[in-house]
């Protein structure tokens, strides 16, 4: 008995002392409100917020309430954190594997790729990117087309825009490929564990990605035109394309930088991965007739996976609060719509931090989940 | 759980407010005031660099009209108008520096609202600028009126400002759509513009002629004549203390009245025997005003000599610049202007 209090007693004391503490700052927090006649409460989320917002994702107005902007900022966020979160993937496992590269040249390259963008610091390559490289790019009246139709201007970068027919039946195609595809896979697998036949799923695949979107268009009804940019006049000296998509630069500047500082921790994360698979498992993949793809795709690859997505989810994680830097650059992600200009046309600085924070965390744990579910999902099972 | 908190806090701020009462009406003094005199310096919440209204030089001095608000209140209850610490604000930190007790006055080149005066714990105590918003554009453009802009401008602003506000209802009611690019400094807004991100540069017409001067070839730029919003520009202090509001707003109207009366920093002393008695109440040789703010008789006389009147201040940090040589409607009501302050008596 007495032991067991001795053992709680302890953790009883420190939950009461973290409580007292919170409790603490909450009470503080009030009575300092109340003084400066500062009222707590989210009823502005449904007011008006009567200002405009660069970039948007969705359709949105200063008619519309700080609640939508949130979700513009919001969105705004997940898109540069999702963009380059596949970049600096693609760029992270291509710089990696070329460090291991028998080839002197292709190696160290990739290693004065990784020192040079991981030591710099981050918002110094925001600033670079942005100040430096995009703001010598040509005003539009100057810029020459790059493929044909698309303009890289100081403005942003203009490309042709998608003006659809009947996109839903088009959607509606491709989710059909999909499910027909994790079918044909699971068709496939049986068979195989079956009757030892191979069917060839790729080939099947590939044909169904093409066939089905492609019939939409031949008796679907389904067209897709292009918005090609087209400079006009604004005044006697200043253009704007139109018609077309205009990325502002300050999304690219972004994304070119969260992409190249994370793909360096990504490639250190697959150097490390694919370095931890011991010689021995190549060799004996090899001396049993596999060929060098094969040993990569079944024997080194699903081995390496597992040392490398913990680590790596560590970087998504970090990348996507590296975004809130954007309120640097005037990109409107969650930081500078919400925190930033809606906090100082309401000021209702606490529940808006808090909101902002809470999301912050949310983003991460849904990230953290998806990824502990794929590591899960690959690591070795033991029968 | 929430209920007895909040039950308990409204007694705290009654209780608060009641004995806040009692010792107001029995010593007049002010929390804030006597924080202040027992620091040795008024904290002042200033731009990050607005030439004009409040800059600070290489060696660190800080001067403008914003600035001079707040020397006069230190003159006025430290008696040393350099007993000042300025903390530069960016437009997103300045409420929250004030109303976190950071700082004790706002003098930023900040609109009076009716939001920010009822809403966030703030009481502005006055103008001591009559602005108005304006655009700025290249002069090559051959823009010479905002009725000119088009369809697709894009126009860089400050976030956190009434200029957003302003922005998007002037736009939305003229039925152009526009791109906003907004940043959190004002230097970086100067610079994406100057660089060509922008066709038009937006703010209080004050800060577009003072910024005109930061570009890389001001000559190459203008402002267009139209005002589109009115931008009443003064100090704000924290809601709650009665008297620093007070002693802020005298200092500042006693600046503007002196002008009035023709009292500068080089006549001030001689004005004490003069036969008008509203200039000799100015100077403190007659009557006790002081004493309503439990200051001495001689804080006026202080604000005037140290700092001089609105109109030298208005010269010193604006007019000689050439940031705004004209001074529009910040010239006093007797002289054409707006300016008009309640008597000092």
């Amino acid at each position: 008995m007495n032991n067991k209090i001795k053992k709680i007693l302890p953790q009883i004391i420190t939950v009461l002392f973290v409580l007292g503490i919170f409790g603490f700052f909450t009470f503080n927090a009030q009575i300092n409100m109340d003084n400066r006649g500062i009222d707590f409460g989210f009823g502005f989320l449904n007011q008006e917020s009567s200002f405009d917002v660069q970039f948007s994702l969705i359709e949105y107005s200063g008619s519309h309430s700080y609640a939508r902007a949130y979700l513009v900022g919001l969105l705004n966020t997940l898109l540069v954190s999702f963009i380059s979160i596949i970049f600096c993937t693609i760029l992270g496992v291509v710089i990696g594997v070329a460090r291991l590269s028998s080839n002197f040249l292709i190696r160290n390259s990739a290693a004065w790729y990784v020192e040079f963008f991981r030591n710099i610091p981050l918002l110094l390559q925001i600033f670079f990117w942005y100040y430096a490289a995009l703001r010598a790019l040509p005003l539009p009246e100057k810029a020459e087309p790059w493929f044909g139709v698309t303009y890289m201007t100081i403005k942003g970068y203009y490309i042709p825009a998608f003006i659809w027919n009947n996109l839903d039946i088009f959607l509606y195609s491709i989710l059909a490929v999909i499910i027909s595809i994790i079918f044909i896979n699971a068709y496939a697998k049986k068979i195989q564990e079956n009757q030892g036949k191979q069917i060839p799923v790729f080939l099947i695949s590939l044909g169904l990605i093409f066939i089905l979107p492609g019939l939409t268009f031949l008796i679907g009804g389904v067209t897709l035109d292009f918005g090609i940019p087209v400079l006009k006049k604004l005044s006697k000296t200043s253009y704007i394309y139109e018609g077309g998509i205009g990325l502002p630069p300050e999304l690219i500047a972004l994304v070119l930088a969260l992409s190249l500082y994370t793909s360096t921790f990504v490639a250190e994360c697959v150097r490390a991965g694919i370095q931890g698979i011991s010689k021995g498992q190549k060799e004996a993949a090899a001396s049993v007739g596999l060929t060098p793809n094969q040993i990569l795709k079944l024997v080194v690859m699903p081995q390496a996976l597992r040392i490398i997505i913990p680590p790596t989810t560590n970087q998504y994680l970090n990348l996507t609060k590296n975004s809130s830097l954007a309120a640097a650059i005037a990109y409107p992600d969650l930081v500078l719509v919400f925190a930033g200009t809606a906090l100082m046309q309401t000021g209702k600085a606490i529940e808006i931090v808090s909101i902002t924070m809470l999301t912050y965390l949310s983003i991460s744990l849904a990230i953290a989940a998806i990824m502990n579910w794929y590591n899960k999902k690959i690591e070795i099972k033991e029968k | 759980m929430f209920k007895v908190i909040k039950k308990l806090t409204s007694f705290m701020a009654m209780f608060a407010v009641l004995f806040a009462f009692s010792t107001e009406a029995m010593a007049k003094k002010s929390k804030t005031l006597k924080n202040t005199q027992k620091k040795g310096f008024v904290r002042c919440g200033v731009s990050q660099g607005l030439p004009g209204f409040s800059n600070a030089d290489a060696s660190g001095n800080w001067t403008g009209v914003d600035v001079d608000v707040c020397r006069a209140v230190a003159a006025a209850v430290l008696g040393d108008a350099n007993k000042v610490k300025f903390t530069p604000l960016s437009a997103k930190e300045r409420f929250t520096a004030l109303t976190s007790g950071e700082i004790d006055i706002l003098s930023r080149n900040t609109t009076w609202t009716l939001s920010r005066d009822a809403d966030i714990g703030l009481t502005f105590v006055g103008v001591n600028f009559y602005d108005g918003q304006g655009f700025m554009v290249r002069k090559n453009s051959g823009i010479t009126s905002v009725n000119q802009f088009k369809n697709g401008i894009s126009a860089c602003t400050n976030i956190g400002t009434t200029t957003e506000l302003n922005m998007r209802d002037f736009f939305n009611s003229r039925g152009i759509s526009y791109e906003p690019v907004a940043f959190e400094k004002a230097d970086e807004v100067v610079a994406a513009y100057d660089a060509g991100r922008c066709d038009t540069y937006t703010t209080d017409k004050s800060g577009l002629a003072a910024q005109r001067t930061k570009m890389k070839n001001p000559d190459e730029h203008m402002v267009l004549p139209e005002t589109i919003s009115k931008e009443p520009l003064g100090p704000v202090v924290r809601q709650g203390d009665a008297v620093w509001e007070d002693i802020v707003r005298w200092s500042l109207n006693t600046m503007i009245e002196a002008e009035e009366y023709g009292i500068t920093s080089s006549n001030a002393d001689s004005m004490k025997t003069s036969d008008n008695p509203a200039i000799k109440r100015l100077v403190g040789a007659e009557g006790e005003l002081g004493a309503a703010f439990g200051l001495d008789n001689d804080w006026s006389l202080r604000i005037i000599k140290q700092v001089g009147n609105y109109g030298e201040s208005y010269k010193r940090n604006i007019a000689d610049p050439g940031i705004l040589p004209d001074r529009g409607p910040n010239q006093l009501w007797t002289k054409g202007g707006i300016l008009y302050v309640p008597p000092a008596r």
